[in-house]
């Protein structure tokens, strides 16, 4: 039963991973960046809902709407402000490190705002879940939901990029930002978008990480938002199947790891996951060989 | 004995013959071209005969030694040397150091050396710079020496490309449309150039072009290439005569 | 005409050979370290800043063995504090083995050594992987390869006794030392006693040592091969270049001179320990920023940035809360000032305004 249980609990934290890993994923295949700022954007949302439902009162629903929203408006204002100038610059690195200035930002701003004292988060699900054979095998409700939310965000995700203009629009300007353009798509409009989609679903990723682990602090994000990259990359950048199975990966193999092997070893071993995997398909589980044309 | 002898070379990508039954002998010393309407798969031939692609059938013999999938490198220390029709230089060194970097394999130094600027570096150096400088000024580049290869003007970059083929000291050089993007000043520039490669250096040249005053003006010899197939070959003004070789180029009407 | 222009665009030589002039560095760096050094000895500087010399000085180290990966490979690691923990850590234990056996000068010159040599040999076993890699993916695999050092030390239990080493990754109990036996490394707690045997002089040598070798690199056989290979790989190839050992080469010397950091690093500190705080992801990633801001590629500009951006937050305590803040809205700002195209075409009509301006007044008068 104990290994049921951590099985689940894997489950539930890679379908974090997973909800993070998408935004990463997604803007990675589109605006060809790596966001190290995605990860704070959890960490914002976490914050949001906490001064909303702690301190404000309010029903956690309107906490995470609120989240949501304003996260959305954030990865938009962030990216018009601090990456789309760069989006053409001579090195790539220079738009990484300004992600890295934002990240710092992020962090700082609310360290100044909240402290670096660790808030305790309430849970925003209030369903108390499940028990199973006979009481031998709990699950918690926001394990459930954890995992429901993540398999919807994965379902409307794929039929949003398949069956909608916009949609398709992203997959152009994942291929080819030139061609895109003369194709009379909006690739700004597009970024932006993706942008606001990758963002919003860090709020979400807050609400149920807080929700998991009831601690906030300014660098919450910042672990997650780690793996949640390593997760993409396992998956196959750009690829949003292959974010999702990163995900639910990582977490099982973290979990496992710290209930069989050793808590201490177990980011060693997730690590270790993503460096053999590289190793035996260089582009990911999902990813796609693309080579060079002479 | 042929400097290069190409039998029966076949390449597919995806179930697409794009090459198939491809041969090709060239004698030492000729200037041979090889022509063709685009996508006929020129570039691929020479993306095999440099081992960019391993054939899935056919042999390359060059200078008596069979070279068939051979790897890149070895192939360039076999003795084969190219330009690409995208010019790739090394845009962020200096001319110079363009050539000098292709000398890689004629001088050498340790590592330790290389570190520390001791042993062996001065005196070697000190002959790739020289040997490089010579090279330069046979192509009229040595004015550029210490210019950055991205800020060369175009035609100039052209040359640079094949200085720096030339310094790994090959028998056969590859020229994939040395010429396109030039005006008809530096196309008889260019013209000048390779045929003063052959002669001084005397170097074995097979060249891609679509510029036909280029191809009837310096080659001696040529095979055209249509749909990955050889259509037909022969010395050039016959080639160049020849009905199915028009029909390939300006269609069926 | 076009030969005018030509040469007015051509850098001088040391401008175009990444780095400027190798001398002019030397002295950069020794001008720093008389002034630096004076104003120690005359009193002037603070023991809170005295303090911060060193550490800026093995960052800037690092900055240099990191530029030689992403300027002159042109590969993006995000892993080097990895392998400054690993010189740390094989040189703080040889140190704290041999204390009180070997004489002080010669003990630390064998740590540093062997930090060195162990740096260099990961940086050897983790290139062939990581190599294989192309861009960001290589970029992620370094990063975890740096979190798996930092994991897997802060784990290690590492004691000796009559018996010899003793090594576990569960607990203290584990190793079964005796009684009078000795922790060398006590997991999480790390190394302590490590003696104090770097100051800011042997730093600052190890610098010129390190910029010394970094810059003959550049300007030799290998070093053009590296940056060949960095321009264009496909070309680098068809020139004989041997892509695989050239760029193991690159990667290897930049891991050994995060070593040698390292070893400065250990034999600073009391406490040695595996804390992300100094060796986690976030510090690869500090390094970085002082690489890409001193000028990828530019090995004096490492070195400068890394010294001015460390003292910056630490000299900016007195804002407290609100430095890291400044520091990082600067930091967006400086990207998108130096790299944004709209920015640098902005900068460059400014400039050509302000020499017709002053071509216009030298005409007039």
């Amino acid at each position: 039963m104990s290994f049921l249980t951590s099985l689940v609990n894997g489950l539930s934290l890679g379908s974090i991973y997973a909800i993070i890993a998408l935004g990463y994923t997604m803007v990675y295949g589109i605006a060809k960046m790596l966001n190290f700022a995605h990860g704070d954007f959890i960490m914002v949302g976490g914050y949001i809902i906490f001064t909303c439902v702690s301190t404000a009162g309010l029903p956690p629903a309107a906490g995470i709407l609120l989240a949501i929203v304003l996260c959305t408006l954030l990865g938009i204002g962030t990216e018009k402000v601090a990456y789309k100038p760069l989006r053409h610059a001579k090195s790539n690195l220079a738009v990484l490190i300004t992600a890295i200035g934002v990240s710092y930002l992020l962090e700082n701003l609310a360290l100044l705002i909240f402290g670096a004292d660790t808030k305790s988060f309430t849970n925003v699900v209030t369903w108390p879940g499940i028990t199973l054979f006979g009481g031998q095998l709990r699950i918690q409700g926001v394990t459930i939901v954890t995992i429901l939310v993540s398999l919807a965000i994965l379902i409307v995700l794929q039929l949003f990029i398949n069956h909608t203009k916009n949609g398709q629009a992203m997959l152009a300007v994942a291929q080819d930002q030139g061609a895109a353009t003369l194709m009379g798509i909006d690739v700004n409009k597009t970024i932006s978008l993706t942008f606001a989609i990758g963002s919003g679903l860090a709020a979400i990723a807050g609400a149920l990480l807080c929700s998991a682990y009831p601690s906030l602090t300014p660098y919450t994000g910042a672990m997650p938002g780690i793996k949640a990259f390593v997760a993409a990359v396992l998956g196959g950048i750009g690829s949003i199947p292959g974010a999702m199975i990163g995900g639910l990966v990582l977490g099982i193999v973290e979990i496992l790891s710290k209930t069989y092997i050793s808590s201490q070893l177990s980011d060693a071993i997730v690590f270790g996951i993503l460096v053999v995997v590289l190793l035996v398909k260089p582009t990911g589980l999902l990813g796609k060989v693309t080579q060079e044309k002479v | 004995m042929a400097l290069l002898e190409v039998n029966n070379l076949c390449i597919s990508f995806g179930g697409l013959r794009a090459v198939d039954d491809f041969h090709l002998t060239i004698e030492k010393g000729q200037l041979y071209g090889l022509i063709g309407p685009n996508g006929a798969g020129k570039t691929t031939v020479f993306n095999l005969l440099t081992g960019v692609y391993a054939p899935n059938e056919g042999r390359i013999i060059l200078d008596g030694q069979d070279i068939t999938g051979h790897k890149t490198i070895e192939i360039n220390q076999d003795g084969i040397a190219r330009t690409f029709q995208n010019i790739r230089l090394f845009s962020q060194m200096p001319v110079i150091d363009n050539v000098k970097a292709a000398l890689e394999n004629q001088y050498s130094y340790s590592l330790f050396d290389s570190l520390t600027h001791l042993g062996k570096y001065r005196r070697v150096e000190k002959e790739i710079t020289e040997r490089s400088m010579d090279l330069l000024k046979v192509f009229d580049l040595d004015r550029f020496a210490e210019t950055l290869a991205s800020n060369l003007p175009y035609g100039q970059q052209r040359k640079l490309e094949i200085a720096r083929a030339m310094a790994t000291n090959p028998k056969l050089l590859l020229l994939d449309e040395p010429a396109a993007g030039m005006n008809p000043n530096e196309t008889a520039e260019l013209m000048k150039t390779i045929e003063l490669i052959r002669d001084k250096f005397g170097i074995t040249i097979l060249l891609i072009e679509h510029d036909m005053k280029l191809v009837s003006g310096i080659c001696e010899r040529l095979t055209v290439l249509n749909f990955g197939r050889v259509l037909c070959e022969g010395p050039t003004k016959e080639v160049l005569s020849n009905p199915e070789v028009i029909k390939a180029y300006l269609g069926d009407e | 005409m076009t030969e005018k222009i030509l040469k007015a665009m051509t850098p001088k030589r040391k401008n175009a050979l990444n780095g400027k002039s190798p001398v002019m560095t030397y002295l950069v760096v020794l001008a720093a370290y008389a002034v630096l050094e004076l104003c120690i000895k005359t009193g002037i500087m603070s023991s809170h800043l005295q303090g911060l010399l060193v550490p800026m000085v093995y960052y800037a180290i690092v900055a240099v063995g990191l530029n030689i990966c992403v300027g002159i490979l042109g590969e993006l690691s995000l892993g080097h504090a990895g392998f400054m923990c690993i010189g740390a850590f094989g040189s703080a234990v040889f140190s704290l083995l041999t204390d009180g056996v070997l004489p002080d000068g010669l003990r630390f010159l064998l740590a540093f050594l062997i930090g060195v040599a162990l740096a260099t040999l990961f940086g050897f076993l983790i290139g062939i992987p990581v190599l294989r890699l192309n861009g960001d993916y290589l970029a992620i695999v370094t990063l975890a390869f740096g979190e798996i050092i930092k994991n897997l030390l802060n784990a290690l239990y590492l004691g000796i006794d009559e018996n010899g080493l003793h090594a576990s990754l569960s607990n203290q109990m584990a190793l079964g030392l005796s009684p009078d036996g000795k922790m060398l490394i006590n997991g999480a707690m790390g190394v302590s006693g490590t003696p104090h045997d770097a100051n800011f002089t042997i730093s600052m040598v190890v610098l010129l040592i390190a910029l010394f070798l970094a810059q003959n690199l550049v300007h030799s056989k290998h070093g053009r091969a590296i940056m060949a290979i960095r321009d264009n790989r496909i070309a680098a190839e068809s020139i004989g270049i041997n892509i695989v050992r050239y760029k193991m080469q690159a990667f290897t010397i930049s891991a050994a001179i995060a070593g040698a950091a390292g070893v400065l690093f250990s034999h600073n500190i009391s406490t040695l320990q595996a804390s992300s705080q100094y060796f986690g992801y976030n510090v690869s990633i500090m390094i970085l920023v002082y690489v890409v801001l001193g000028g990828i590629g530019n090995l004096r500009g490492s070195v400068i940035a890394a010294s001015i951006l460390y003292l910056l937050p630490e000299l900016l305590r007195g804002l407290n809360k609100y430095r890291m803040l400044i520091y990082s809205i600067v930091l967006i700002a400086v990207m998108i000032f130096n790299w944004a195209p709209a920015a640098i075409t902005w900068r460059e009509n400014l400039a050509a305004k302000f020499r017709a301006g002053r071509n216009g007044r030298k005409e007039n008068a």
